[in-house]
């Protein structure tokens, strides 16, 4: 139908234009009007988050752009969230993630960014928040059936914490359970090795990429 | 004689640097700071600010800052290992140090960034002791093979055992602050010597925006009660985690700056602070934090300037790069940094030997930054009336050849009026050739080891060695560990 097609690309912009206001709407409409929602995310939202991606990638793109978007999107889902509870399918799903900024370290800014494209990437996101000790980590790990883990640091002394959760989940056997990713400015690929993570993401796209790759192989509904 | 002016370099109008002030002022009245450390919010409390025991957020009134401003000392005095050299820090003075707390080491062997061991701190410290143009020296390294509980107080054992200057250094955890403490008041030969001459400056950093945590404040709330001098550094990063515009960007700066400096005067009036940073404009395209940027140098000379304006010694993240080895982005975005710093009048200038975003050392660019530290002071030496008249009289006895090189007024100025780099090339092609064609990194290397090869001089008497590695063997037993790596000393 060609309005639908209309408002599917108006979702698509929205979401490349990062105008929240008019994805949160066009997200309203879809649902008054009682439109397939599978069709409105996966023809609506999600080219415009891939569209947005790929414009990062060529360097069109810059942070403010990226998370706008990202927020953008993650505006959008919250409207059409509701409608989802009652739905029999898992539409939007690539994984469960529980992230945070380690013990010690009260920097958030990265993994805010990183938490805010995971979930505009279909990923089920607990945000932690800053300082949050190891063992809640694995708490909430453990809660909500999480699959992947993601600790940020930014700080050259507290990203040591992220060695000791790593340690900590050997030491309860529960390091099989759960992919630990580690991002942060003193971070590298060397220092995931090292401490024996399951993967770094030099920035937010490359973090969801890693957890795309490394979450369950569950693909879009 | 007419007096010698001292380059200077201001960016911000009087009305300017007043609007700033002001507004960061509002912030911290009107929207306030988030304060972690419960000791801290009760000074606040008992100096009558609005504290939330839930939130955490402090409300500070304009008369409290002013007032702690009022109790603020216009100067900061360091002395050497010995308590003998003395260093002002305030004024226009001007002091490099190595840029502190790297992560990583760049092997001149492989051109690889690597984990630093003690030996590489070691041999910084000893390198430090060796540049005349740093004035003090920093815990620049954070060795991987001592176990990460006590990598702060490790640090400050070494260093203050190889390098004889103040040291520029900061907590890890709160418990670490009692071991340091005693490490400097061993030196000093106890805690009212050390409060009377200082020897160390605890770096605290505020997390942007406008936050607080529990371990800096703390170390703000130990420092000024034994007298050591807390430089407060504020690192807003813009439109990332400070308003992306650069005077935005001032007011945050401002405001957690001021905030940590009522929390020093709070815990001791009197207590000594330096204003200072390492801020950065935040690269949107690959969120990094450039020290290179002219933007963040620009943010530096700002805040220093109010710092200035408001009677604090001052300090910033410059003369350092974001390079990954030493070509030539290393050496212009130190060279820059270095020069506008000097040029401020900003009086701790730490950044030597670093690169990689504050991450990495390099020894061999910590012997380069050294040399262009030396150019910086050459150039705020600014130029002097040396003779009256100036030149008429040089003219008088010159015969139809028409030099200078033969005069005595030539000998007699030369080394003065002109520095003499070590590791710059002024050879001509030929002879840069026949020396093998090195670059500056490896004639720094060459250097390097020349240095590193003669014996170590200076180090401490065995007496207080002994009390040094007492102290240092307390907090790592206290902390679960024995093994610490042997030093290159009995």
């Amino acid at each position: 139908m060609e309005s639908t097609y209309r408002l599917l690309a108006a979702m698509t912009a929205a979401v490349i234009e990062g105008d929240r206001a008019a994805a949160e709407a066009l997200a309203a409409k879809a649902l008054a009007d009682a439109l397939d929602l599978h069709e409105v995310i996966e023809k609506g939202f999600i080219p415009g988050i891939q569209k947005v991606g790929e414009l990062w990638e060529n360097g069109e793109y810059f942070l403010p752009e990226l998370i706008s978007s990202a927020e953008c999107m993650k505006a959008a889902m919250a409207v059409l969230q509701p409608a989802f509870a009652a739905a029999p399918a898992e539409a939007f799903r690539r994984g469960k993630v529980v992230i945070g900024t380690i013990e010690g370290d009260i920097h958030d800014v990265g993994k805010n960014l990183v938490a805010s494209m995971l979930s505009a990437n279909g990923f089920d996101v607990l945000d932690l928040g800053a300082d949050v000790k190891l063992a809640r980590f694995i708490e909430a790990a453990e809660g909500t059936g999480a699959d992947l883990i993601c600790l940020s640091a930014l700080l050259t002394t507290t990203m040591l914490n992220q060695r000791r959760l790593i340690e900590m989940l050997k030491d309860r056997g529960l390091r099989g359970r759960f992919k630990v990713l580690v991002g942060g400015a003193p971070v590298s690929r060397k220092w995931a090795a090292d401490i024996g993570a399951d993967g770094y993401g030099e920035n937010a796209l490359a973090a969801v990429k890693l957890a795309v790759e490394l979450g369950p192989k569950r693909r879009l509904a | 004689m007419i007096r010698t002016l001292r380059p200077k370099a201001e960016l911000l109008s009087r009305p300017f640097v007043e609007k700033i002030i002001d507004e960061a002022v509002l912030l911290l009245g009107r929207h306030g700071v988030f304060v972690e450390n419960a000791e801290a919010r009760t000074l606040f409390k008992e100096a009558g600010m609005p504290t939330d025991e839930t939130s955490f957020k402090v409300l500070i009134n304009r008369k409290l800052i002013e007032d702690s401003l009022e109790a603020t000392p216009l100067t900061v005095r360091l002395y050497d290992r010995a308590g003998e050299k003395e260093y002002v820090i305030g004024h226009d003075e001007v002091h490099f140090d190595p840029g502190s707390a790297a992560v990583k080491i760049l092997d001149h062997a492989t051109q690889q960034e690597r984990p630093p061991l003690t030996a590489d701190l070691v041999r910084l410290a000893r390198l430090t002791e060796s540049c005349e143009n740093l004035h003090f020296q920093s815990t620049a390294l954070i060795a991987s093979d001592v176990p990460e509980i006590i990598a702060d107080s490790y640090r400050l054992f070494v260093g203050l055992q190889f390098c004889s200057k103040p040291i520029v250094t900061g907590l890890f955890r709160t418990a670490g602050f009692r071991p340091m403490f005693e490490m400097l008041a061993a030196v000093r030969g106890g805690a009212e010597e050390l409060r009377r001459k200082p020897l160390a400056v605890f770096d605290a950093c505020p997390s942007p925006p406008l936050k607080w945590s529990h371990l800096t404040a703390q170390s703000l709330i130990d420092c000024a009660r034994a007298g050591i001098p807390s430089e407060l550094i504020s690192m807003g990063l813009t439109g990332a985690t400070s308003p992306v515009t650069l005077a935005g960007t001032l007011v945050q700066h401002v405001a957690e700056n001021l905030a940590g400096l009522v929390i020093c005067q709070l815990a001791r009036r009197g207590a000594p602070v330096i204003f200072g940073g390492s801020p950065a404009g935040f690269d949107m395209r690959k969120g990094t934090t450039p020290m290179g940027a002219i933007e963040t140098m620009m943010i530096d000379m700002a805040y220093a300037q109010i710092g200035k304006y408001l009677k604090l010694p001052t300090h910033a993240y410059m003369g350092l790069s974001d390079a990954k080895i030493n070509d030539s982005q290393a050496g212009l975005e130190t060279g820059m940094g270095a020069i506008l710093a000097a040029l401020a009048g900003i009086n701790v200038v730490s950044g030597a030997g670093m690169m990689d975003f504050e991450s990495t050392q390099s020894l061999e660019k910590l012997l380069i930054d050294n040399e262009i530290c030396g150019m910086a002071y050459r150039l705020i030496g600014g130029i002097a009336q040396r003779d009256e008249p100036l030149a008429l009289r040089l003219f008088e006895g010159l015969g139809p050849e028409s030099q200078f090189l033969t005069l005595p007024h030539t000998r007699k100025w030369y080394r003065v009026e002109h520095m003499f780099p070590e590791l710059a090339d002024r050879d001509t092609y030929e002879a840069w050739v026949g020396q093998g064609r090195t670059s500056m990194a490896e004639r720094a290397h060459n250097r390097l080891e020349r240095i590193l090869s003669e014996t170590s001089s200076n180090l401490v008497e065995s007496a207080l060695q002994k009390e040094l590695q007492a102290i240092m063997r307390n907090d790592a037993r206290d902390n679960g560990t024995d093994v610490l790596p042997g030093l290159p000393i009995g």
